[in-house]
């Protein structure tokens, strides 16, 4: 029976289509790995790096196994895994790669331009970067463990003026918009967000994969193009200068009292009442 | 550029490199003794020299078994040992200790090993294997040792059983086997040794008489690893009783469990490698197709004689690493632990020990990846493989010996890995072809 079952056929196609219709741009970072011990330089001008074992943020990789769950389930059509940094920002892409990626961008950042890297900068690259590629998603973690900024996500959907669902623990496709459960101080809260978007992970969005040997060797496969800021028309000139990093005051010894008077008392005598 | 870079950094040292990259005029910071601590394979001192890939040994960084060290390897062996790593802590090491009162690991773990791509590794892709090379399998292998548990036979079934069937193997049986030995729902293994064969392999008695195109199978094996578990497996059988040595007699079948006739006996109660299921397998009248018999008929020797390389191989680096874990575990204990005021690793003579340990250790280490980076390349001759099973399993026991003197009492006591390690390294100078039987192939080779 050809003819009736063929025009069905015909009518769904666009609904199909619209089906794996994202193209995900996630936003992968370098940081010193968060088992590490920090050391801060003698001169306080920041921490040590060199030598210094470093991994795919945490967050970041939660982003990435977000887009890869997307795309098994036939939502998305390509992920495209981007990093700014020095060289060694590529082996992190080939981690993405590895966990499902289908191609990377490296935008080469070094030396003094990478130390005084901010979130604006790296916002503007990933704007620019999604015009470009034409991507309708973005996912980045919330934050990166080592500037804590919490801010490129949230930056990124006000360059691109896109709606954004930051701390999302929970990201479901419903017809032509995202419904996300974000983390709040409150509890829970769940939005719709209409699409293109920005989305930025939460801890509890998932729980990231094993980049598993046939990914790995396939992976090797996959390109990586490498660009440089000024090809997305982004200024790297620093516009924060850090004037100096410390350690965290040592913890002082509390005081034991024996009872709500002397707490009292002892509260008076510090001047904090 | 990328070439370069890995011959560089494989015969330059860095003080070399230093003076090469000055030379070409890449700067190097003045602060140059910026130590390469816990470097990833990138552990560039400066962003502008160009020999960025510089991969310490493990003698230079904080443990010996970080991530990111090691010449032989690159970036990607690196993100899948991480991959590895990460199975083996969350899948594996939970499990362990129930294991280890069961005699088995559970066929559940296979699969998850299978989903992860660790199994049949080595095997070509064609072949239904993952096709990675072998010194990703030696990942396995290592990742295994570190995680400190014996358990699963996963090394024995991936890197000695599948080359067997993917080298001598007809397709139909690479294809009956080695897909689904790969995914771990079947479960190989090999059957060598017999209650009064070990050494003397050419003295096994388990023979297989030719029945029109079928055998018939008769006999025993013992000390079978996977044996319980198995699926499949590889049985050295006489097939010949005429041939003018028992060497030119021989032949290897691959019997299926659920065969009529074939039989396990029982786990072993073994000293060590609880979780091991070894096991004693019996054959009464086992009747073999012709499809059953692997390879060329009374070739089978030769056979054995070509693949034992590998498997000494594999019980050398599995005894390095075994050394790097007992050692990362005993110095964190001696750090903490207190006697006399100070902690244990404050005494002269626990440091020292320290120091020697670690100096042979990595002495070893070198001469091992020297011996898997020849192997890749499929150059290790089948002396130096024996070479490196003797040298490797007696330091493993020498340290073993040690660190559980360190660990005083608790060293005693089963809860405590180096307990574990130390009663699993007691087989390693034994399987695999003893250390005496090494000695003498090597002495061999020197004085004919």
């Amino acid at each position: 029976d050809l003819d009736g079952s063929h025009l069905v056929f015909m009518h769904s196609l666009p609904q199909l289509c619209k089906m794996a219709n994202l193209r995900i741009l996630v936003g992968v970072k370098r940081v010193i790995d968060y088992a590490v011990k920090i050391r801060v330089k003698p001169d306080s001008s920041g921490v040590v790096t060199d030598g210094v074992k470093h991994s795919m943020n945490p967050f970041c990789e939660i982003a990435m196994e977000e887009a890869v769950r997307l795309k098994e389930k036939k939502l998305a059509k390509e992920i495209i895994a981007v990093s700014c940094g020095p060289t060694q920002a590529q082996e992190t892409i080939r981690t993405a790669l590895a966990m499902g990626a289908d191609r990377g961008v490296h935008v080469e950042v070094t030396g003094k331009e990478y130390e005084n890297m901010t979130p604006l900068h790296v916002s503007k690259i990933l704007a620019k970067l999604a015009t470009d590629q034409e991507a309708n998603l973005i996912i980045l973690g919330k934050q990166s463990i080592d500037g804590d900024n919490n801010q490129t996500g949230q930056m990124t959907a006000a360059l691109l003026d896109w709606p954004q669902a930051t701390f999302a623990s929970e990201l479901t496709k419903e017809n032509d918009h995202l419904k996300v459960v974000r983390e709040i101080d409150g509890g829970l809260e769940t939005i719709k967000v209409t699409l293109p978007a920005v989305i930025t992970a939460d801890l509890r969005l998932n729980e990231p994969r094993y980049a598993t040997l046939p990914n790995i060797m396939k992976a090797k496969k996959k390109k990586i193009a490498k660009h440089k800021a000024a090809d997305f028309g982004v200024d790297l000139a620093s516009t924060v200068k850090v004037v100096s990093v410390e350690d965290p005051p040592v913890r002082q010894a509390g005081q034991k009292v024996e009872s709500t008077e002397e707490l009292v008392a002892k509260l008076k005598e510090s001047g904090v009442i | 550029m990328a070439a370069l870079r890995t011959v560089l950094s494989r015969v330059v040292s860095r003080h070399t490199a230093a003076i090469l990259a000055a030379s070409s005029s890449c700067r190097l910071p003045v602060s140059s003794s910026v130590l390469l601590h816990r470097c990833r394979s990138t552990g560039a001192p400066d962003e502008d020299v160009t020999l960025e890939f510089f991969r310490p040994e493990t003698s230079s960084v904080p443990s010996l078994m970080d991530i990111g060290t090691r010449r032989i390897f690159t970036e990607d062996h690196d993100i899948f040992r991480t991959s590895a790593r990460r199975f083996w802590a969350e899948e594996v090491v939970p499990h362990h200790a129930k294991w280890e009162k069961e005699g088995q690991v559970s066929r559940e773990v296979w699969l998850k090993a299978g989903e992860q791509g660790l199994l049949g590794v080595n095997t070509a892709e064609e072949l239904g294997g993952i096709g990675a090379d072998l010194l990703s399998a030696a990942i396995g292998w290592e990742e295994q040792s570190y995680s400190n548990c014996s358990g699963p036979g996963f090394a024995l079934h991936s890197d000695i059983v599948m080359p067997y069937i993917a080298k001598y193997g007809s397709p139909g049986q690479q294809e009956k086997y080695l897909p689904d030995m790969t995914a771990g729902r079947k479960i190989g293994a090999i059957a060598m040794t017999e209650p009064g064969a070990g050494s003397d392999l050419q003295g096994v008695r388990t023979n297989a008489k030719k029945d029109g195109e079928d055998w018939i199978l008769n006999g025993s094996k013992v000390f079978i690893t996977n044996g319980w578990m198995a699926d499949v497996i590889i049985v050295v059988a006489i097939t010949n009783t005429q041939a003018k040595s028992a060497a030119h007699g021989i032949s290897l079948f691959l019997v299926e469990e659920g065969m009529p006739g074939f039989k396990k006996g029982r786990k072993l109660e073994k000293i060590g490698m609880k979780a091991q299921d070894t096991a004693e397998l019996f054959f009464d009248d086992v009747h073999l197709p012709a499809s059953a018999l692997l390879g060329q008929e009374n070739k089978g020797f030769i056979y054995l004689m070509q693949e034992l390389p590998q498997e000494r191989l594999i019980i050398a680096d599995m005894a390095i690493a075994s050394s790097e874990f007992m050692f990362e575990e005993t110095r964190n204990y001696v750090k903490e632990r207190k006697a006399f005021g100070k902690t244990v690793s404050r005494l002269q003579t626990i440091q020292h020990k320290l120091a020697e340990m670690k100096t042979d250790i990595c002495v070893g280490r070198a001469f091992l990846d020297q011996c898997l980076e020849l192997h890749n390349q499929g150059r290790l001759d089948s002396n130096t493989a024996s070479m490196a099973k003797f040298w490797a399993s007696d330091l493993q026991n020498r340290v073993a010996t040690q660190c559980l003197q360190m660990h005083g009492g608790w060293g005693y006591m089963w809860e405590y890995p180096i307990a574990k390690a130390f009663v699993d390294s007691r087989v390693q100078p034994i399987y695999g072809g003893s250390n005496e039987i090494t000695k003498e192939l090597i002495a061999r080779h020197i004085v004919s």
